[in-house]
């Protein structure tokens, strides 16, 4: 098996009286897309934001290439190669979805101090933008203001930012969530390539997404991860069905 | 966009114009206000760059105009007394020439922007405004107390500083010189605004979380312009200096801040020309509303809130319509 590119160790995150991380230990292996499930407010973004650098644990620590990451805050751990979509769209609503991509174009190539030459000349800005829009199939929606695209372009459009950071792991918060069937099969496809490029930690609602994506899950429910395994594993698992997959009716029966 | 150029333009045509005339028609006067647009114009295309394209709402923007100030104010006062600066660990000596006292102006507002930014920009929103607004308080009442300069009282400069085959004291050679520095500080403006660097500003006004995510500091991006910015509106208070002839702590004074940032409002933010559209606008506005009613700021207060509320893209923006692209 190889070494996992990511890894959390008993991370722990207490709001008050709430224990949204309770000893989350999970990691993320090359190739590889680990789902994280669980019922609505059961810490699945908590956990994304923590490795994201959003928000600091109370406790536990993470691994991400090789190297401990918590001192870190989140533009530090965007360059050292962790790209993450939020559960809200969170882009730069004025700009066209291009300038968007660009921005992520621009970080990874490390030279955003550059006053003098329109950035919308550079070729090396434009080109693997367009490419990354071309891949979520928003070619075409190139030059339409980031705040004008429709709810489910502009979740494809985090993924193009994502995209365009050449990272080494994604967190992808609900990608598909407010999506309608279509575009949600069409974001299932993409998704299964990009596995390739780099791991996937996915957080996702829809069962039929991901059953078709996971190569491993892991079910957490107030805070704690209740099982982990293959989907084959979860889906047989009786706690899970009980605390999770039972509840939700049509989604569990996927 | 063609239409916002094309505004523009006419902008810095009239602006051109008027002291011509006045010269044709032998109203000094008239270049004089002309010279005064053009240099509040360079001040405020300095904090727009803070205020419009980084959304860094600064109300101490007149720490750097009157940085600027005392800069030359000093610099030629040691030249005109032939005292040196200092004298350790080298001799410096005044200087009365402007191309030796612009660079350093800059370079003094410069870092003083780093420092204050430094200090101002981990917070943001109304504590920003205020932190902005205490810093330059305190520069204000350092310039009052250090008797070295004239205090209170201010410091006057005997002869224009001088400007290699101008005439300086020549007010439309002055003007010129204003004006050109003007049209640079606008035209580095608009590279600035569509470079990679205005992309990463703009984007850190628009969604500082989105910049982080792509691995872009958003503190050390809003820095860099708020330098910017501060070194701009330095340079203006180096040539508003020259033009009165006089410095004084009324230059470091909120009013100063203030009255920066209305012609930023009034012209409008992000517009290339909006302040100096909207010191434009103030000034003439001061000299007609100020003959006939005491009260013209209050005219102008009501203005500004209907602007504020009804045109947020200031004058241009009500000129040329619908804001640009990003
Ligand atoms: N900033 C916060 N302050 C206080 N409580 C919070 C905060 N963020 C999350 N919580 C609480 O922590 C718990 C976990 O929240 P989290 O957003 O991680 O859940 P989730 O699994 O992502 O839910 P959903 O499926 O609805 O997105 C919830 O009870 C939530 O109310
Ligand atoms: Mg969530």
């Amino acid at each position: 098996m190889p070494e996992p590119i990511l890894q959390t160790e008993a991370l722990t995150k207490r709001f008050g009286a709430v224990v949204a991380s309770d000893d989350v230990t999970l990691d993320l292996r090359p190739g590889e897309i680990h789902a994280l499930i669980g019922p609505n407010g059961a810490g699945k973004s908590t956990v994304i934001k923590q490795i994201a650098g959003e928000v600091r644990p109370d406790g536990g620590s993470i691994r991400f290439a090789g190297r401990t990451i918590d001192r870190l805050d989140m533009v530090a751990r965007a360059r050292l190669g962790l790209a993450r979509t939020f559960q809200v769209s969170s882009v730069a609503p004025e700009f066209s979805a291009l300038q968007n991509v660009m921005l992520a174009v621009q970080s990874v190539d490390r030279r955003i101090y550059r006053f003098f030459r329109p950035a919308l000349r550079e070729a090396v800005l434009v080109e693997p933008a367009m490419a990354h829009l071309e891949r979520l199939l928003l070619d075409d929606r190139a030059e339409v203001r980031a705040g004008d695209l429709s709810h489910g372009e502009r979740r494809a459009l985090e993924i193009a930012i994502a995209l365009a950071l050449k990272p080494r792991a994604f967190l992808l918060d609900e990608p598909m969530a407010g999506m309608g069937p279509e575009n949600t099969a069409k974001l299932v496809e993409i998704l299964d390539g990009l596995r390739a490029e780099a791991p996937i930690l996915l957080v996702e609602h829809d069962m039929d997404a991901v059953f078709a994506l996971a190569d491993r899950i892991s079910v957490i429910v107030y805070g704690r991860i209740i099982a982990s395994g293959t989907p084959q594993e979860i889906r047989s698992n009786e706690e899970v069905q009980r605390a999770y997959l039972g509840d939700e009716g049509d989604d569990g029966a996927a | 966009m063609g239409r916002e150029a094309a505004i523009s333009l006419l902008i810095a045509a009239a602006l051109l114009a008027a002291p011509l005339l006045g010269q044709a028609f032998d109203e000094p006067f008239v270049i004089t206000l002309a010279t005064k647009v053009a240099i509040l114009g360079l001040a405020g295309t300095g904090l727009n760059l803070a205020l419009g394209y980084g959304g860094l709402v600064s109300l101490g923007h007149a720490a750097f105009f009157g940085l600027g100030g005392y800069v030359a104010g000093i610099l030629a006062s040691h030249a005109l007394n032939y005292e040196p600066l200092f004298t350790w660990p080298l001799t410096v000596e005044g200087t009365t020439q402007m191309l030796i006292i612009w660079p350093v102006a800059i370079v003094v507002s410069g870092v003083a922007a780093l420092v204050i930014g430094a200090l101002s920009l981990r917070t943001s929103g109304v504590f920003f405004i205020m932190i902005t607004l205490a810093f330059a308080q305190m520069v204000y009442y350092f310039a009052i107390s250090w008797p070295a300069y004239g205090g209170e009282d201010g410091l006057s400069i005997y002869i224009r500083n001088e400007f290699p085959g101008l005439n300086t004291l020549n007010p439309l050679h002055f003007f010129a010189v204003c004006y050109v520095l003007l049209l640079v500080a606008v035209a580095l403006s608009f590279l600035l605004s569509r470079s990679r660097f205005g992309l990463a500003l703009s984007g850190a006004r628009q969604n500082a979380q989105r910049l982080a995510t792509v691995g872009i500091s958003p503190f050390r991006v809003r820095l860099t312009a708020f330098v910017l910015s501060g070194m701009v509106t330095g340079l203006a208070g180096a040539l508003y200096a020259d033009l009165n002839r006089f410095v004084s702590p009324s230059m470091l004074s909120w009013h100063t801040s203030g009255e920066i940032m209305v012609f930023v409002l009034l012209g409008g933010t992000r517009r290339l020309l909006g302040p100096a559209a909207g010191a434009a606008l103030y000034i003439v506005l001061e000299h007609t509303l100020g003959d006939v009613s005491e009260h013209w700021m209050l005219l102008l207060g009501a203005l500004l809130v209907a602007l504020v509320l009804f045109a947020r893209g200031g004058v241009i923006g009500i000129l040329a319509g619908q804001p640009r692209h990003a």
